[in-house]
This record gives C-alpha cells, sequence and structure tokens, in this order.
C-alpha cells in the first residue's frame, strides 16, 4: 500500500534537523530485534529513542547497530532516572557513546506511576542546557511547567498523554491543547498512547509529534500496530491543518436545501 | 605439541554443546568436548523450565515447532541419564496475573496458544489457591498447563558429563573426552572454505576431528577459522536469577512452577525436589556482566506479590550469565553453506549449534538429534530455517572490496 498523500505533510524540523515522519519511537518491550526493526520500518519513523541505561552502546549486535543499519536517527534517553544528577551522568554517557547533543530528558519521580518528577525536571532541564545538550522534556501535561521547561532553553517539550506503559490515551486533552497553544518550541505527546486513534488525536490537538514505545513493541502484531500509528499520525496532522467544522448541538444537512425546484 | 584424532569435536560444554556430545558418544562415535570451564555459563544460572507452552511469544511460531519436537523427545533424551537424578519433573506450571491488565494480556496469550492447538486451563483463583494454597489472593487470573515441565540443568549437565565419560571408559578411547582448554580456531582442509576437519587450542595443540560442531555460545562469533561472510549476530542478554532454600515449616511450599506476570514484568519460582526454589529472570542488555541489585530487587519484589511467603525464604544464591541471544530469538543451528557459486551446499565438516537464547536447556534434546542426524546425513529439513547463515550474505569479502 502507498500513501499518496505524503506530499501534502510538512516535516518537522527539531534543531535543524528535518523529520519526514511526525512519529518518533520507543524501543522498550520489543520481544526480539527483528521484529523491533520490522516494527520500526513499518512505522515509518526516522527518529527513535533508547534508554541508556538499559543498553550498551558498544556491544556488537545491538540494538544501536540495527537502528543505524535502518538509517534511523538516535535520541538516547535517560530513563529509569530518579535525580537530576543521575539523569545529566546519563546524558553525558550518552553524548560520548553516540556523539549527540539530544537527549530525552526523563527524570521520573516514583516507579508505580513513573510520572515525572517536576522539581528534579526543572533541575536537570537547566543543567543540561548549561552543558550545551538539546534537550527533549519528557514532562506532566501542566501548562505551567511545560512553558517553564522551554523558557530554561528546552529544544522540544514532551507531554504525557497518560503515565508510561498505561495505553490509556490523552487524559487531559485539554491541557495537552493549552501547551500546544503556547509553546514556540515543538511539543511532542509523550507516552500513554493505547491505539492508533489516540496518537490521530494528538496531532489534532496540534502537537507536533507523537513519541510511543509499548503500543507497538507489546502489540500482538507490531508490524501491523507500526503501520496503523503510520497512518494515525499523518490522519490527525492533516486533520489539524484541514480546519474541522465546529461542533453542533443540532442536526445540519450536509446538502443545502437552497436552490432546489419548489415541488 | 598433542595431536588428538577423533569423529566429533564439540566446542563448548555448555547444556547445548554437552548433550550434542552424548548424543553422538552414544551412536558410537568418539567425542571430544572442548571447554576452559564446562557448565558454567548460562547453564549454571538456567532454570531448567521445559515450557513450550508458556514460552510461546507473538510472532515467533517458528520456533514454537521445535520448542515442541524438543518437548517431546524430553522423556527419552532424559532416561538413560537417569531422570530422577537429572532433576526432571513433569508437575505442571500455573501462569497466574497480578492485575487486571496482567489478566488481559494472559488471556490474549491463551488464545493465541490455543489456536495453535495447545492446552491450556482456565483456573479460578480458588481452584489455583487449592492446589498451590501459598499462592496469594489477590491474583487476578490463573492458568494450568500441564506440559510445561522442568529439569535441573546443574544436574543435567553433570549427568552428561559422567554418561560421556562412562562411554569413554567403556569403549576405551585413547584420548581425553574432556578437554579444558579455549578453542582458538578451526583447522580447514585447505582453504578457508574447505573441509573442517579440527580445532586448534590455546596451547598450540590440535584436535583434528572428521566434524567440528560450534557450541560455545556467545563465543562462537570469536572462533577463527570460520568464512569471513559469516555474521553470527549474537549479543549477550543478562539475567539476574536466585536461588531460595525453603525452611521445613513452609514445606511444601509449591508443587507446580509458577509464572506470573505482575504489572506486566513477568517472574518464576521453579520448585526443585530438593527443597530449594529457582527465582528468575531478569532480561538486560546494559552489557554489565554482574549482578544487579535493581534486577533482584525486582524479582523479590514481584515473587512476593505471587506468593507472599517468598520473604519467608533463606537467600542462598544470586548470580547473573549472559544468554546468546538472535536478532529472531532463534538458535543458529546447522551447516554453513560454502558460498554462492560451490558445488557442495556446505562447507564439510563443520556444524554450528549456538544462540539458544532463553530456551537452551528446553531445545538440548532437539539440537542433539538434529546434530547426529547432520553428521549421519538424514537430517530434518524442517529446521533448515534455523540455519547459522540465515543472517549472512555468503559473498566473500574479497570479492566487494
Amino acid at each position: 500500500m502507498t500513501i499518496t498523500t505524503a506530499a501534502h505533510l510538512d516535516s518537522l524540523v527539531i534543531d535543524g534537523v528535518t523529520l519526514n515522519s511526525r512519529l518518533i519511537m520507543g524501543t522498550g518491550g520489543a520481544p526480539s530485534l527483528d521484529g523491533l526493526g520490522a516494527a520500526l520500518k513499518a512505522s515509518g519513523t526516522e527518529l527513535t529513542t533508547v534508554a541508556m541505561r538499559r543498553h550498551n552502546a558498544s556491544a556488537p549486535g545491538s540494538l544501536f547497530e540495527l537502528l543505524i543499519d535502518a538509517g534511523i536517527r538516535v535520541l538516547p534517553n535517560t530513563a529509569g532516572c530518579f535525580t537530576a544528577r543521575e539523569a545529566v551522568m546519563t546524558a553525558e554517557l550518552a553524548r560520548e557513546a553516540l556523539e549527540t547533543d539530544w537527549v530525552k530528558l526523563e527524570v521520573i519521580a516514583d516507579e508505580q506511576t513513573l510520572l515525572p518528577d517536576a522539581v528534579e525536571l526543572v533541575e536537570a532541564t537547566e543543567q543540561l542546557v548549561a552543558r550545551g545538550f538539546k534537550v527533549f522534556a519528557y514532562t506532566n501535561d501542566d501548562p505551567v511547567l511545560a512553558l517553564r521547561l522551554e523558557s530554561l532553553g528546552a529544544a522540544a517539550v514532551m507531554p504525557l498523554g497518560a503515565p508510561i506503559g498505561t495505553g490509556l490515551g490523552i487524559l487531559n486533552p485539554h491541557n495537552i491543547e493549552l501547551i500546544v497553544g503556547r509553546a514556540s518550541v515543538p511539543v511532542v505527546l509523550d507516552a500513554g498512547i493505547g491505539t492508533a486513534s489516540d496518537a490521530a488525536l494528538a496531532m489534532e490537538l496540534g502537537c507536533d509529534a507523537v513519541l510511543l514505545a509499548t503500543a507497538v513493541t507489546r502489540a500482538q502484531d507490531p508490524v501491523k500496530m507500526g503501520e496503523a500509528f503510520r497512518h494515525a499520525v499523518i490522519a490527525g496532522r492533516l486533520a489539524s491543518q484541514a480546519g474541522r467544522i465546529p461542533r453542533r448541538t443540532h442536526a445540519m444537512a450536509s446538502s443545502a436545501m437552497d436552490g432546489r425546484p419548489d415541488l | 605439541m598433542t595431536e588428538r584424532s577423533v569423529d566429533v569435536a564439540v566446542v563448548g560444554a555448555g547444556i547445548v554443546g554437552l548433550g550434542i556430545a552424548w548424543a553422538l558418544a552414544e551412536s558410537g562415535r568418539t567425542v571430544a568436548v572442548i571447554d576452559p570451564a564446562p557448565a558454567t555459563g548460562a547453564t549454571y544460572a538456567a532454570a531448567g523450565m521445559l515450557a513450550p507452552v508458556s514460552e510461546l511469544h507473538y510472532q515467533e511460531e517458528d520456533l514454537l515447532e521445535l520448542m515442541l519436537a524438543s518437548a517431546q523427545l524430553y522423556p527419552a533424551f532424559i532416561e538413560p541419564l537417569g531422570a530422577g537424578e537429572a532433576g526432571y519433573r513433569t508437575t505442571a506450571t500455573i501462569t497466574v496475573g497480578a492485575d487486571p491488565a496482567d489478566r488481559q494480556s494472559l488471556a490474549d496469550l491463551r488464545r493465541a496458544q490455543l489456536a495453535h492447538g495447545l492446552s491450556v486451563e482456565q483456573l479460578t483463583i480458588r481452584e489455583a489457591r487449592s492446589r498451590e494454597p501459598l499462592l496469594s489472593p489477590r491474583l487476578s487470573s490463573a492458568f494450568s498447563i500441564d506440559q510445561d515441565h522442568q529439569v535441573d540443568p546443574r544436574r543435567l549437565a553433570d549427568r552428561l558429563r559422567s554418561a560421556i565419560a562412562a562411554m569413554a571408559a567403556a569403549k576405551r578411547w585413547t584420548h581425553d573426552a574432556f578437554i579444558q582448554q579455549n578453542a582458538v580456531a578451526l583447522l580447514h582442509e585447505s582453504d578457508a572454505g574447505s573441509r573442517v576437519n579440527g580445532v586448534a587450542l590455546a596451547d598450540g595443540s590440535t584436535v583434528r576431528a572428521g566434524e567440528v560442531i560450534v557450541a560455545n555460545g556467545l563465543s562462537a562469533g570469536q572462533l577463527e577459522g570460520l568464512p569471513e561472510w559469516l555474521a553470527l549476530p549474537l549479543r549477550p542478554v543478562h539475567g539476574d536469577i536466585i536461588r531460595l532454600r525453603i525452611p521445613d515449616r513452609l514445606q511444601p511450599f509449591l508443587t507446580s512452577t509458577i509464572r506470573g506476570l505482575v504489572r506486566g514484568l513477568p517472574v518464576y519460582l521453579v520448585p526443585r525436589a530438593d527443597g530449594t526454589v529457582v527465582l528468575g529472570a531478569t532480561q538486560r542488555e546494559d552489557g554489565s556482566g554482574g549482578v544487579s541489585a535493581g534486577g533482584v530487587h525486582q524479582l523479590l519484589r514481584d515473587a512476593q506479590v505471587l506468593v507472599p511467603a517468598v520473604a519467608e525464604l533463606e537467600l542462598i544464591e544470586v548470580i547473573a550469565r549472559a544468554r546468546p541471544a538472535t536478532p529472531d530469538n532463534a538458535p543458529l543451528l546447522g551447516r554453513v553453506t560454502r558460498g554462492v557459486d560451490a558445488a557442495e551446499d556446505h562447507i564439510p565438516g563443520l556444524i554450528v549449534a549456538t544462540g539458544f537464547f532463553r530456551h537452551g536447556v528446553l531445545l538440548t534434546p532437539i539440537a542433539a538429534q538434529h546434530c547426529l542426524r547432520l553428521v549421519d546425513g538424514t537430517a530434518d529439513g524442517r529446521w533448515d530455517r534455523f540455519r547459522p547463515d540465515r543472517f549472512s550474505s555468503p559473498t566473500p569479502r574479497s570479492s566487494e572490496a
């Protein structure tokens, strides 16, 4: 199947890098490397995030080789860090190993919720920006915090739809709209996506991209789900630009009655 | 320097190498097993679940067929070795879920298991707890899988080594069956694509052999003399695993193997006949060979969700080992092609048997049978899909340059 609408799609530009796909994929939870590779290909993603604390960048045959072979850019992340200190150290290791200034900053409060710890997140963002990193800040769906991270120099803000791995979708669409409405850096909906319609909704709300992992890697057929998300993100982006109709209480016929013969 | 001569040289004395060596010795061939530290790698850590049904993963149906075939071979494979001494137990496996999402995952997986003709019986929590009273009352779901069994890999490895040694004595082999040396290179009749006829060892000595079987797990790729174009895409996936002793007052602790999902994370408890329990296992790709504190914490925490009395056990051992993983989670098993324009379809004298990942103990009988049949020239074509050259393109590198 080919997608003929690609010409309508504007690219996403972050830190001078052009991405033709607005779907950013995580890699956690994949049952096999081959399966992950096939799912990433089906998703059309050009940017993939990898947990630096869970993957050894120097091991032969590792995930990194797969991504390099597939021509997919790596966005290292600090998953598993509970303090700003750990996050900064992990980011430095990633910069050294992967030779990139990009880092997806995750500072988690606790294992039950995996929610970001706002105070540590702000602290780590400041430190990383000062060290020259391009910080993609994974944050709560809090419009005030998101703006704060932007003003501290985050290259992108990544509000969650719902806690990581829950698949609950976008729990507070209003807040996501508020963040989108006020941010001047790219907004990436990150975490909580369960199925394709959640990603389409994120794009319709005006997000610049969607980041997800579990929804694809733990699906029964990750390749098919990857392809579903590719379409969903395109559909949502087009819809957000196409100008949706207002919601009305009362019906309005799609073909107006004006100009018809009076019989 | 010493030059030994045998029918078959097996490089690697993990469970797979030992199983293959035993099958070939039983068939009347002389065998030498080369390993500086036999049965101390993944074999030493493995819990030994023989669980083709509960190990089913989506999109891995090819592997299921191999696992089922091997599980079927187990009783006949283990019988001459002493099933009891090897810790072979045919008790059932109970899979349980902790929260409602875990129940949904297990129920979805059960549909796939049933679609493959496997038998998975749904239990009420009450039924599960009447069989295993120490299971937590707060579980969300339980299933019984009668055909998933267990063996003790350490004891099985011991039995295999004794059986091979006994065979060597009875048949009056003139060489040592076990050579505690590093294998450094394959020896060829002439050039690199020609017949493999032996192994060079670290001390400079050699083992001449009619067939060489490369079964040394993650180290397979480092062996010199494999075709240059042959990529053996092996990577270490470390596992932390815990052994616990059951105090007398808690006996019988468990009779079935308990496999659970706790908030999406897998964990298992395998009760041994000797009064210990094996609790495992993490899957880490962080490259760290030591035991992970976080991994141990996770295992103990999740096991207590399923069986709260785990907290009452005595912790006797915590180790970590690397599993040899491949990109498709299936083994690298079979002969290696000679190249695109070669007259013969494979390099004579060479068989590869590695990359068994999570399944080495379960797949040992089928690996042994398949290698024996490859040597005999009667191999089952169904297993060609696991050939070790499936990730490589058989073009010599020199012609690309």
